[in-house]
C-alpha cells in the first residue's frame, strides 16, 4: 500500500465528528491530565492528585483488555473466559524484568533462595534487558495463545465449549503459578519493584509517564483494532461470528483468521498486563483466577459488544463503580455490581453504547 | 411477556431480597445457642466407650475375682502392687470398673475392707464387688488406696490386659491394637488365652501380630519360625522392618538369622507384605479417587441438567451448592435447638430440605431473570454471574463472612475398613454412596416421571413438543428447579467434606463445567464417567507429581481431549452442521 493511500485509509476509520471526539479525548488524556497533575499547584481545586493518575492509568490498562476481548468476542464471536492468563503473562514478564532490576546486585529474591537456587534459573535469563522484556511481553502471551488457539480452532471447538476450556486454561495457569516451585514467587507473586529504566517508581514523574504510556498505547491499540474491523479481514471476522459454516462453504478457512485475531487479542492483553504491573507494584496468580476473566467479559457486555468504544466505556464504568462502591458501601457493592450485570443483560442487550444509538434513532424518528 | 412492567419482572427477586435478611436476623440469635449444643452433643459421643466400661452395675463377681480385688483395700504400697499383678492374671473383664475407679481416684474402702466405688456419672457410692448402692456412707469416712507412680505405671497395662477379655468388641479391638503396637513379654499367656476366645477377625489378627512380635526374639527356633510365618500370613505392615532385618547379613559377614529356613520364610513374608502393601495402596487410591470423583459428580450433576440439558450457562451454580450446604447448616442448627435427641439424624433430614430450598431459589432465578434470556445463551452467563454475586453477599449478610461449623454426625465421622490395611473415613465412602443415590434419583426423574418425559421432549424439539400440548415454559421452570435442587444435594455432600463459607461455591464452578463439557452435554451418563475419570486420574497422578501439578496435568489433558472429541465423551449424534 502506498503511503498516501495508507494515510487516507486511516482517515476513513472514522467520520469527521468521531475523529474530533477522539482527538479531544486524546488531548484530555495526554495533555490536560499531565497539566492538572504536574503544573497546577496541589491546593488548587482542579489539582489531580498522584493516586488518581495511577488509578486512571490502571483503568486505561483494563480498558485495553476490554478492547482486546471485544475484538475476539464482539467481532469474531469467540467468547474467551481466559483472557486473565494473557494479561497475567504480560504482567509476569514485566514483573520479572522489574524484579531483576531490583536485584541487580546479584542477590537473588527470597523465593528463589528458598528453592536453593544460587543463580538465576534459565527461565529468568534475559529479563535484565528491557529490550528483551519488550519482545517477551508480546511473545509469551502470543505463543501461548497461538498454541492454544491452533489446537482449539483446528478441531472446531466453539461457543460455550471454547469459553469453558479457556476457563480451564486460566485456572490451570493460576494453579501453576501458585506453586512456589514454579519459581515466580508462588502466591505472593512478584513485588518490591523500585526502578524502571532507571526511573524510580512512585515519583510523580514516573507515575505520569506510566499513565501517559497507557493512554498512548490505548489510543494506538484502538486505532489498530478499528483498522482491523473496518478492513476486509474485519468483514471475514463478522462473517465467522454470524455464519461460520456458510463462510467455510464459500471457500474461506476460518482457522487462520480466527487464529490471527485470537493472537492479536492475546498480545494486546499482555501489553495491558505489562503496563498494569508497574502501576500496581505487584503481580500475583490471582490475576488468573477464573472470576477475574469472567469480569473482563462483563466489561465488554456492559459497554456493548462489537463496538470497541463500548468495551472501553464498559471497563471504565464497571471499574469506577467498583472502586467507588467498595469504599463507600463495602457491604453493598456486590449487590450494586450484581444488580448492574442483571439489569444490563435484561434491559440493555446492546450495552451502554446501545442507549446512545437508541436515543439517536429516536431523535431521527422525531425529526 | 415483554410488556410486563419492570417492577413486576423483578418482584420475585425483590421479595427474596427483603425476606432473606429477616430470616437471617431470626436465625442469628438461634445459631449461637445451637453451636454450643452441637459441640456438647459431639463430645458426649467420644467418651461413651470408656464410660461404658467404667460403669458399675449390680452384678455378681466371680468368687476368685472378688477375693483378689478385695486385696486392693490396703494402705500398703507393696501389697497393692502384688494385688495388681494377680488381677492381671485373672483375665476377667469384670474387674475393669474397679481399676478405672482406682485410676481416677474414685476407689475407697471401709474400715472392714469393703471396696467402694464412687460412680463417675451420678456420684453415688457403690460396693465394688456387688454393685449395691451404699447410701449410708460418706466419702469423708472412707480411706483410699495410695496411688503412687509405681502403681499408676502397672495400672495402665493391667487395664489393657483385662480389656482384651471384655465383652465389648470395640474395647477388645482397642486393647489388641495397643498390644500389637507395644507388646509386653509378661502378657504372652494372656494373649494366648485371649486368642482362644476371640471371635472377631480383626482383633484376632492384631493379637497374632502382638504374639508374633514377642516370639520373633525368642531363642526357640520353632517358635521363631512360627512367628515369621504368622507375620507373613497376616501381612502385618508394621512388622515388615523386623522381617527384613532377619534376611540381612550382619556386620560379621554372617546372616543375622542363623536358620536358613527362617530366613527364607522371612523373605517370603517381606514379599507378601510388599505385595499386599502395593495392592492396598492401589485399592485405597482407587477408592479415594472414586470418592474425589463422586464429590465432583455431586457438584456437577445439577449443572449437567441446567447446562447440559437446557443450555443455560449458570454461573451461579456454585452458589446453589453453597445454599445447599448452608441449608444443611440450618438443619443442624434446628435439630440442635429443638430436637437434640434426633441430632445424629439431621443429615438425613437435610437432604430433602436442601433439595427443596435450592429448587426454590432456582425457581426464583428462572422466573426472575433466566427465562428472559433463553434465546441469548452467552448473556445468561453475565446475568447469572450477577445473581451469584448477589447470593454470595446475601449469605454473607445473613451468616457472616466466616465459615460456619457443620459437624458430621457420629455415624458419618468414623472410618470404614474396606480391606485389611485400607481404612477410609466414612464420609469418603458415604459420598460415593450418596453420589449413586443422586444419579439414581436423577435417572428416575428423567426416565420414569411425566416431568422427565416432558423435559426430554422439550429438549429434543421444543416447537413440536409445544404443538403437542407440552407447556414448554413451565417445563423450563421445573427443569431448572430440579437442576438447582440436585445442586443443593451436592451442597449437602460438600458440607461434610469442605469448609462451608459464602465463597465455597466459586471453587467448584470451573470443575463442574469441565465435568459436564468433558462428559458431553445432553446426557447424564457422560458426567458420571468424566467426574469419576477425573477423580481417579488425579489421585493416581498425585504421588508422582504432587496435588497441584496433578490438577494442572488433568486440566491440560482435558483441554487436549476436547481437541480430539469436541463434543465430549458421549456426543449426541446428529446431522446438523452447525450448533
Amino acid at each position: 500500500m502506498q503511503p498516501q493511500s495508507a494515510l487516507s485509509r486511516v482517515g476513513r476509520l472514522h467520520t469527521r465528528t468521531a475523529w474530533m471526539i477522539l482527538v479531544a479525548l486524546a488531548v484530555l488524556a495526554l495533555i490536560v491530565v499531565p497539566v492538572l497533575n504536574l503544573v497546577v499547584p496541589p491546593d488548587h481545586p482542579l489539582y489531580m492528585p498522584g493516586w488518581m493518575v495511577t488509578l486512571a492509568g490502571r483503568f486505561l490498562c483494563l480498558a485495553l483488555v476490554a478492547l482486546a476481548l471485544d475484538l475476539i468476542w464482539g467481532y469474531t464471536g469467540i467468547l474467551s473466559l481466559g483472557h486473565g492468563v494473557f494479561f497475567a503473562m504480560g504482567g509476569y514478564v514485566m514483573g520479572a524484568h522489574l524484579t531483576r532490576v531490583a536485584h541487580d546486585d546479584g542477590r537473588l529474591p527470597n523465593f528463589l533462595q528458598w528453592l536453593d537456587y544460587t543463580e538465576w534459573p534459565w527461565y529468568w535469563a534475559g529479563f535484565d534487558s528491557f529490550l528483551f522484556t519488550l519482545v517477551m511481553i508480546a511473545l509469551v502471551p502470543g505463543v501461548l495463545a497461538f498454541i492454544f488457539g491452533f489446537l482449539a480452532f483446528r478441531s472446531r471447538v466453539r461457543g460455550v465449549y471454547f469459553a469453558i476450556i479457556t476457563q480451564a486454561l486460566t485456572f490451570g495457569g493460576m494453579h501453576l503459578f501458585f506453586r512456589t516451585e514454579t519459581g515466580f514467587g508462588g502466591d505472593t507473586g512478584l513485588t518490591n519493584f523500585d526502578t524502571l529504566l532507571g526511573f524510580e517508581l512512585g515519583t510523580p514523574g514516573s507515575r505520569m509517564s506510566l499513565f501517559w504510556a497507557s493512554a498512548a498505547t490505548l489510543i494506538i491499540a484502538y486505532l489498530l483494532c478499528r483498522w482491523i474491523v473496518t478492513s476486509k479481514l474485519g468483514r471475514v471476522m463478522t462473517a465467522i461470528r454470524d455464519a461460520e459454516t456458510r463462510l467455510r462453504f464459500t471457500g474461506y478457512d476460518p482457522l487462520r483468521y480466527k487464529l490471527f485475531v485470537w493472537v492479536v487479542s492475546a498480545v494486546l492483553c499482555g501489553v495491558a498486563g505489562a503496563l498494569y504491573v508497574p502501576q500496581t507494584g505487584v503481580i500475583n496468580p490471582s490475576e488468573m483466577a477464573p472470576p477475574a476473566s469472567i469480569e473482563m467479559a462483563i466489561w465488554v457486555a456492559l459497554g456493548g459488544r462489537g463496538t470497541l468504544v463500548g468495551a472501553i466505556a464498559g471497563a471504565g464504568i464497571v471499574n469506577v463503580v467498583k472502586t467507588w462502591a467498595t469504599s463507600a458501601y463495602p457491604d453493598l457493592w456486590l449487590y450494586i455490581l450484581g444488580a448492574m450485570f442483571i439489569g444490563v443483560t435484561l434491559f440493555l442487550p446492546k450495552g451502554v453504547v446501545g442507549i446512545v444509538s437508541m436515543l439517536r434513532r429516536r431523535r431521527e424518528g422525531e425529526s | 411477556m415483554y410488556t410486563t412492567p419492570w417492577m413486576r419482572r423483578l418482584a420475585p427477586l425483590l421479595l427474596l431480597l427483603a425476606g432473606l435478611p429477616m430470616a437471617g436476623a431470626v436465625a442469628d440469635t438461634a445459631i449461637d445457642r445451637a453451636e454450643e449444643r452441637v459441640e456438647q452433643l459431639d463430645q458426649d459421643d467420644d467418651e461413651a466407650v470408656e464410660e461404658q466400661l467404667a460403669a458399675v452395675e449390680e452384678r455378681d463377681l466371680d468368687g476368685e475375682t472378688a477375693e483378689v480385688l478385695s486385696r486392693l483395700a490396703t494402705a500398703d504400697r507393696r501389697e497393692l502392687q502384688a494385688a495388681m499383678e494377680d488381677i492381671a492374671g485373672l483375665q476377667d473383664a469384670d474387674a475393669l470398673p474397679t481399676l478405672f475407679a482406682l485410676q481416677d481416684r474414685r476407689l475407697y474402702y471401709t474400715d472392714d475392707g469393703t471396696l467402694i466405688i464412687k460412680d463417675a456419672r451420678d456420684g453415688s457410692l457403690r460396693e465394688a464387688t456387688t454393685g449395691r448402692e451404699r447410701s449410708d456412707l460418706q466419702t469423708g469416712d472412707l480411706s483410699q488406696p495410695r496411688l503412687t507412680n509405681v502403681v499408676r505405671r502397672t495400672l495402665r497395662p493391667t487395664i489393657g490386659a483385662l480389656q482384651i477379655f471384655s465383652d465389648d468388641p470395640v474395647a477388645r479391638l482397642a486393647a489388641a491394637d495397643e498390644l500389637a503396637e507395644r507388646p509386653r513379654p509378661e502378657m504372652r499367656d494372656s494373649i494366648l488365652e485371649a486368642l482362644e476366645r476371640e471371635t472377631s477377625a480383626e482383633t484376632e489378627r492384631l493379637l497374632n501380630i502382638a504374639l508374633a512380635q514377642l516370639d520373633l526374639d525368642s531363642e526357640d527356633d520353632a517358635r521363631r519360625l512360627e512367628a515369621v510365618q504368622i507375620i507373613a500370613e497376616v501381612r502385618a505392615n508394621r512388622l515388615r522392618s523386623d522381617l527384613a532385618a532377619l534376611t540381612e547379613i550382619g556386620e560379621d559377614g554372617e546372616p543375622v538369622e542363623p536358620v536358613a529356613e527362617i530366613r527364607h520364610a522371612a523373605q517370603a513374608g517381606v514379599d507378601a507384605i510388599d505385595r499386599r502393601a502395593r495392592f492396598a495402596s492401589f485399592a485405597s487410591d482407587f477408592v479415594y479417587g472414586m470418592s474425589m470423583g463422586s464429590v465432583l459428580l455431586l457438584a456437577a450433576m445439577g449443572l449437567a441438567i441446567v447446562f447440559g440439558l437446557m443450555g443455560v450457562i449458570n454461573m451461579a451454580h456454585g452458589e446453589l451448592l453453597m445454599i445447599g450446604a448452608y441449608t444443611t447448616f440450618m438443619t443442624q442448627t434446628f435439630f440442635a435447638l429443638f430436637a437434640p435427641q434426633w441430632f445424629q439424624y439431621y443429615l438425613i433430614a437435610a437432604v430433602p430440605l436442601a433439595f427443596v430450598v435450592t429448587a426454590g431459589v432456582g425457581i426464583l432465578m428462572e422466573r426472575g431473570v433466566i427465562r428472559f434470556l433463553y434465546n441469548r445463551p452467552l448473556e445468561t452467563l453475565l446475568a447469572t454471574w450477577g445473581i451469584s454475586l448477589i447470593l454470595i453477599q446475601t449469605v454473607r449478610w445473613m451468616f457472616g463472612a466466616q465459615n460456619v461449623a457443620v459437624s458430621s454426625p457420629p455415624w458419618f465421622s468414623g472410618s470404614v475398613q474396606i480391606m485389611q490395611g485400607v481404612t477410609l473415613s466414612t464420609s469418603r465412602v458415604g459420598v460415593i454412596l450418596f453420589a449413586i443415590f443422586v444419579v439414581a434419583l436423577v435417572w428416575f426423574l428423567m426416565n420414569r416421571t411425566r416431568l422427565g418425559l416432558e423435559v426430554r421432549a422439550v429438549m429434543q424439539n421444543r416447537d413440536m413438543a409445544a404443538a403437542l400440548g407440552v407447556p414448554a415454559k413451565r417445563v423450563d421452570m421445573w427443569t431448572f428447579a430440579v437442576g438447582a435442587g440436585v445442586a443443593g444435594l451436592g451442597g449437602v455432600a460438600l458440607s461434610q467434606i469442605v469448609n462451608v463459607g459464602p465463597e465455597m461455591g466459586q471453587n467448584y464452578i470451573v470443575d463442574s463445567f469441565m465435568v459436564v463439557v468433558l462428559g458431553g452435554v445432553g446426557n447424564l451418563l457422560g458426567p458420571v464417567f468424566s467426574a469419576l475419570g477425573i477423580g481417579v486420574t488425579t489421585k493416581f497422578l498425585e504421588p508422582a507429581t504432587g496435588a497441584v501439578l496433578a490438577t494442572i496435568l488433568v486440566f491440560a489433558a482435558i483441554i487436549l481431549f476436547i481437541q480430539w472429541r469436541p463434543q465430549g465423551i458421549f456426543a449426541l449424534k446428529g446431522r446438523s452442521a452447525d450448533d
